[in-house]
């Protein structure tokens, strides 16, 4: 089910803040964030932003197709590089 | 006879009913387009008029069918790939998108099951 249309997008409140205060002094600076909830807003564009994906910080450029979006879906937090193939792995264990 | 943006409908079949053959027209769309047309329910598409083709027609100009639908769908799938979201990623590597299982199922989004080949 999503969010209430009445409650308005959830945005972190630090992280606004401090995106704005980038905004006021012209500054692009990447900032570290764990705020993986965090809906993007029109502000946010331009700016990297390193997200947190519950082990290293994964920077994302902020372009404006990714209003709307939430930061979280930007860094992916699994990691899975296919199985190994049967006739390969019964050839490894041959030799 | 009746072709209507570049899909030909079923001869014998009721309006109603034929209208879902179009691509973005569904039974509520196509019961919406009946009643503005003020077609009797049970007409049957052989029993079209020209007058009544060509009332459909401009009816449904207001609708997003076929093409211009399908390449908004495109659009919008391409638009996830490109912005490198999950959703987007998973669309890349052909995984269903909306969180189901993949241990089992999902050969929807999979196809056809590749079997491990088996000669040791």
């Amino acid at each position: 089910m999503p969010r209430s249309v009445k409650k308005g997008p959830f945005i972190d409140v630090r992280l606004a803040d401090r995106i704005e205060q980038l905004n006021k002094t012209n500054q692009k600076k990447v900032i570290k964030t764990w705020a993986r909830r965090s809906t993007i807003t029109p502000d946010f564009v331009g700016h990297t932003l390193a997200i947190h994906n519950g082990n290293k910080f994964i920077p994302v450029f902020i372009s404006e197709n990714m209003v709307g979006h939430k930061l979280g879906e930007f860094a992916p937090t699994r990691t899975y590089r296919g199985h190994i193939n049967k006739s390969e792995k019964s050839a490894r264990i041959r030799r | 006879m009746a072709r209507i943006s570049g899909v030909d409908l079923p001869r014998d079949k009721r309006v109603e009913v034929a209208l879902t053959y179009i691509f973005g027209i569904g039974d509520a769309t196509a019961r919406e387009i009946v009643s503005k047309a003020g077609f009797k329910d049970d007409l049957r598409v052989k029993d079209l008029t020209g007058d009544d083709i060509a009332k459909i027609r401009t009816i449904i100009a207001d609708y997003k069918v076929e093409g211009a639908l399908r390449t908004e769908v495109q659009m919008n799938i391409k638009r996830l790939m490109d912005v490198g979201c999950y959703r987007g990623l998973r669309h890349r590597r052909g995984l269903p998108v909306r969180g189901q299982r993949t241990h089992t199922n999902a050969r929807t989004r999979k196809g056809r099951r590749r079997s491990a080949v088996k000669n040791k």
